[in-house]
């Protein structure tokens, strides 16, 4: 396997290179921000019909993961769904694949900004939850031994952006998971004000790949499309 | 004879001014629904174009519009508009005048609407935005005649074919309406006046009197032009002489980047202060009107320019062109030859400045080929369907419409009037449902078909996005770059380019040196303390590759026994060449191979133009490391592409076979950024992905993914979709321009001459200093990567975590 072990308060993890979270000794994963439905509600907002394939690129990379690790436990944590609209809207073959998956192990859908409410599709719904020494929520709060999502982090190395795991010793930020998501640069004061000391950045891709996350100066974002 | 009112009888006399007969012809041929006026510069083609119109409304009694004229630069419009009022008010004829375009205010625009001037000029989005609103029936009722100015430019790119589309739609919507098409020279006008008549009508073509032969000529100094680069700085002693010995000099370059770097050294050498100024697209707008009106006002000697000053705005007294580099393309020479010596019959004056000594056998080509009017360009292909897709947007925003109606409408265009009716359902189902094999959209799509059968908006507000992304123009994703401490705007660079700069690099500018000193709001700050050595800013614009027509020139120039045309320097450099290998012909490719500095190199010589070739360097390298032949890199020219390695190349005959070339390239189409960058471009067209407006482009919002996510899923899971049909299409020609190879492999049949030699030959050595040399990836990125990691982590001293 390709990803990147380490040490996060006491708590063995593993980043792994397509940007899920391996907790080993609590036989745990964590995805954030899958944003499943993002083109149904880019859709019905605005006309524009992006390729309608978001959620089953997700799922297959989730499948691919929950297959090498096995999990016990499976944490989305929050931005799960573009919104509730698009979680009623997933379709019978998705929403099927989507239980098929939940067989047998327990899931925990933590509540995000775009999902603030439950939603018809198994699993249990919490706005937190801890486990062993850690919490887990969808945005960082004040308190420390935390995993959270929402910023999207990316990290640039070597003249290419990736979405990357951030970490201090106090907290640690998911990047984002889901096929339709873009990111925020780690080197945004949104995210640096977040973190006590220097942070790592874990950068997904084909290996997750441990650096510092050194001070620079901002550059210019990648222009993408926004909505 | 159609004669003229005695108005203009009076004032044409006034001015001592003769009726050229081509503007007698356009008058006697004012009813034909279509005209195509061929004119050079100078020739009063635009009152050409006007005088039937001008005639018509004397009378004062025709109400609304009346002529609808189009020209692709906003600045022409305002251009013609001063122009044309002042023989208007002149002659007292009761005739109103407006410009509409991205500057025009929003009440002006509202007015222009309820109250339509006679004459209305126009670009081609703000014609295919006014064609959108419901109201547009009402607007363009009594339209008689629509005038596309600087037609063979519009021709060339995607915005021709949707103003073809937009006109389509006002000839149903007003009946009689007439065409008037005014072009430069071109090589092949029927091509043309097909695309600009309503199909399947006829379109006369009028061919102006070209005017005397322009006196062309190559630029000989004592010093050789060096072997490779774009610069030409060897030749800015003797450019400064003939600027000095001229009254307005137009310096020409084939990229931004050129200009800035030639206009800063000639700067360096310009002992007299003679006022020289540089024009260029990436400049700030009030940077390049402050050219243009110390032009127009004779205040300058010369101009360092590129392709920004390729259309007819007049400039005034320019009297002579200095096409610095290679043209090209012969077309675009002489067009701009026609810059010179504005006045009707009079020779214009030119000089050609070979970069490099290859140029100077490309300059010579050039020569002859414009001595010999012999004019190239590559055929269009059919219309583009993602144009045909917004068409049917904008269409939607105009209010409900039938699908047979819109096919016959779109069908009387000349570059559609081959579509079938099969691709234009699938044009209308990408807009209607995203056209996805996965039906997802039935609850969202975009258009709803009535009981009647009529196509409309499923919601009516969506029109007011799909009007905001009108147009065909490609989004550059380029950065404002400004004073920092100062609201002075000088120009704009590349975002790409934003991103290599850290504080304290220094680049050019609009001719000066800044530095580099933060990013504020997605605008780059500098400051004016450049003492180092610039780095040099990319502009977007690629360079231009040779023309097929041109590479053949050259070609049949190397058959030649001896070459009496060119400078001694070049013509003992080509016989060296002859003499150790072989020049290269037409009708066969040939590869030397030879050992340099420790590898083993190939040299490909495909005369395929420098994007074919560049792409052909991938294919080649790809089906090396296929063979297990280690190639580590590899440089390509317009004429040859240079592949260095670890292994010798024992026979590379079956290198260019053409099945597994093709296969190859589909492999590597799907991966490639150039695809991607045309997948983007097609779908912002065709409304799959909106244009980031100012309003919207923050630094870093999570919520904002890039296009790539899209290409990378789509040719995953939808591989046939009509984007990906449109991309792949793109790929034939412009930036991968696989056509091209195509035409090199046809040409050569499978013939490959292989030259075994111990060292670099003459022919070869330039590309050995050729910058944009591209290193063989393979599986190199993610180690790349790793390498840069561990020595971050070393230098952290934090190894070891």
């Amino acid at each position: 396997m390709n990803g990147h072990s380490f040490t996060f308060c006491d708590t063995r993890c593993t980043a792994l290179p397509s940007g899920a979270l391996h907790l080993p000794d609590h036989d745990l994963l964590c995805v954030s921000d899958l944003h499943l439905g993002k083109s149904d509600r880019i859709a019905r907002r605005s006309g524009v019909m992006l390729p309608p394939y978001e959620v089953q690129a997700t799922l297959e990379k989730l499948e691919s993961d929950i297959d090498t690790t096995r999990p016990q436990m499976v944490i989305c944590l929050g931005d799960s769904f573009d919104d509730l609209d698009a979680a009623l809207s997933l379709s019978d073959d998705m929403a099927l694949w989507l239980s098929r998956l939940q067989a047998g192990r327990e899931w925990v859908w933590i509540e995000g900004n775009h999902d603030p409410g439950p939603v018809d599709l198994g699993g249990s719904h919490l706005a937190q939850i801890s486990i062993g020494a850690l919490t887990f929520r969808h945005i960082a709060s004040a308190q420390t031994a935390e995993v959270s999502g929402h910023y999207h982090p990316k990290h640039r190395l070597a003249g290419r952006s990736r979405p990357a795991f951030l970490y201090d010793p106090s907290r640690l930020i998911m990047p984002a998971y889901g096929a339709y998501t873009g990111g925020l640069s780690s080197d945004t004061p949104d995210l640096q004000q977040l973190f006590d000391d220097q942070p790592m950045a874990i950068l997904t891709g084909k290996r997750a790949i441990a650096v510092p996350v050194t001070k620079t100066p901002p550059r210019p974002h990648f222009r993408g499309m926004s909505y | 004879m159609t004669a003229l009112p005695p108005a203009f009888e009076n004032w044409f006399t006034r001015r001592g001014w003769h009726v050229h007969p081509h503007q007698q012809a356009m008058l006697d041929r004012a009813d034909a629904p279509s005209l195509l006026l061929i004119a050079p510069t100078g020739g009063g083609k635009t009152l050409a174009g006007f005088l039937p119109t001008l005639t018509e409304l004397t009378n004062g009694q025709h109400e609304g519009l009346h002529t609808l004229y189009v020209s692709p630069l906003k600045a022409l419009a305002a251009d013609i508009k001063r122009n044309l009022r002042t023989p208007v008010a002149e002659m007292n004829l009761p005739i109103r005048i407006e410009d509409r375009t991205g500057d025009t205010s929003y009440t002006q625009k509202r007015r222009q609407r309820a109250d339509p001037p006679h004459i209305l000029l126009t670009t081609p989005e703000s014609l295919a935005l006014l064609t959108s609103y419901e109201d547009a029936p009402r607007i363009f009722k009594g339209l008689k005649r629509v005038i596309v100015d600087e037609i063979h430019a519009l021709a060339e790119s995607k915005r021709g074919d949707q103003l073809m589309l937009a006109i389509s739609r006002l000839q149903t919507l007003a009946p009689g309406l007439r065409r008037i098409g005014l072009s430069a020279t071109v090589e092949d006008p029927a091509a043309i006046a097909h695309q600009l008549a309503c199909h399947p009508d006829p379109c006369e073509v009028i061919n102006a009197d070209p005017g005397p032969d322009p006196d062309i000529s190559m630029l000989t100094t004592d010093e050789k032009p060096p072997w490779s680069g774009g610069g030409a700085a060897y030749a800015i002693p003797a450019v400064l002489e003939h600027v000095r010995q001229h009254k307005t000099t137009l310096i020409f370059h084939n990229t931004r980047a050129q200009a800035e770097i030639f206009f800063h050294n000639l700067w360096l050498a310009n002992a007299d202060d003679l006022p020289i100024g540089i024009h260029h697209g990436s400049l700030a707008r009030e940077q390049r009107e402050r050219v243009e009106a110390a032009m127009v006002a004779g205040e300058l000697r010369a101009i360092v320019c590129t392709g920004s000053l390729d259309l007819g705005i007049d400039w005034g007294d320019v009297d002579l062109v200095i096409q610095i580099g290679a043209p090209k393309n012969v077309k675009r020479l002489v067009q701009r030859i026609g810059r010179a010596n504005h006045r009707y019959n009079a020779p214009s004056k030119a000089i050609l400045v070979p970069a490099n000594r290859f140029e100077v056998v490309e300059c010579v080509a050039a020569l002859e080929a414009a001595r010999a009017h012999d004019l190239d360009g590559d055929p269009k292909g059919a219309g583009p369907r993602d144009v045909l897709c917004q068409h049917i947007l904008i269409a939607a925003c105009g209010g409900p419409f039938h699908a047979d109606a819109l096919f016959a409408e779109v069908k009387r265009v000349g570059a559609y009037a081959t579509l079938t009716r099969a691709a234009f359902d699938d044009c209308l189902d990408f807009c209607a449902t995203g056209g996805y094999a996965l039906r997802a959209y039935d609850k969202w799509k975009r258009l709803l078909q009535t009981a009647e059968g009529h196509w409309q908006l499923r919601d009516p507000r969506a029109a007011q996005r799909i009007r905001m992304n009108i147009g065909t123009i490609q989004d550059t994703d380029t950065l404002k770059v400004r004073l920092k401490r100062g609201f002075k705007q000088l120009g704009e660079v590349e975002e790409g380019f934003a991103a290599t700069l850290t504080p304290g690099d220094t680049f050019l500018i609009g001719g000066q040196v800044v530095r580099y000193e933060g990013l504020k709001e997605m605008t780059v700050e500098v400051t004016r303390r450049g003492d180092k050595t610039p780095k040099i800013a990319t502009f977007m614009g690629t360079k231009f590759a040779n023309s097929t027509q041109l590479s053949q020139r050259i070609l049949r120039m190397f058959r030649q026994d001896n070459w009496p045309e060119l400078p001694a320097h070049t013509a003992e450099w080509l016989n060296l060449q002859r003499e150790v290998s072989k020049l290269p012909e037409a009708d066969r490719i040939l590869v030397e191979s030879f050992p340099h500095d420790g590898r083993q190199h190939i040299c490909a010589y495909g005369f395929a133009g420098r994007n074919a070739m560049q792409t052909l360097g991938m294919l080649l390298t790809q089906r090396m490391e296929e063979m297990d032949l280690h190639p580590l890199g590899f440089v390509a020219t317009d004429y040859a592409t240079l592949i260095w390695g670890l292994d010798p190349v024992l026979d590379p005959a079956p290198l260019f076979r053409e099945p597994d070339l093709r296969a190859g390239f589909e492999t590597w189409l799907s991966g490639n950024a150039v695809m991607k960058r045309t997948f983007r471009g097609a779908a912002t067209i065709a409304g799959l992905i909106e244009r980031s407006l100012p309003q919207t482009r923050k630094t870093g919002r999570q919520a904002t993914f890039s296009s790539d996510i899209l290409y990378d899923t789509l040719s995953k899971y939808d591989p046939d979709h009509l984007m990906l049909q449109i991309t792949r299409e793109e790929a034939m020609r412009g930036l991968v321009d696989f056509g091209r190879i195509e035409e090199m492999l046809t040409r050569t049949q499978g013939r490959v001459d292989h030259v075994i030699l111990d060292r670099v030959t003459p022919l070869a050595a330039p590309l050995f200093l050729e910058v944009g040399k591209v290193p063989v990836a393979g599986a190199a990125q993610d180690r790349l990567l790793e390498e840069a990691a561990l020595h971050l982590m070393d230098t952290a001293g934090v190894s070891n975590l």
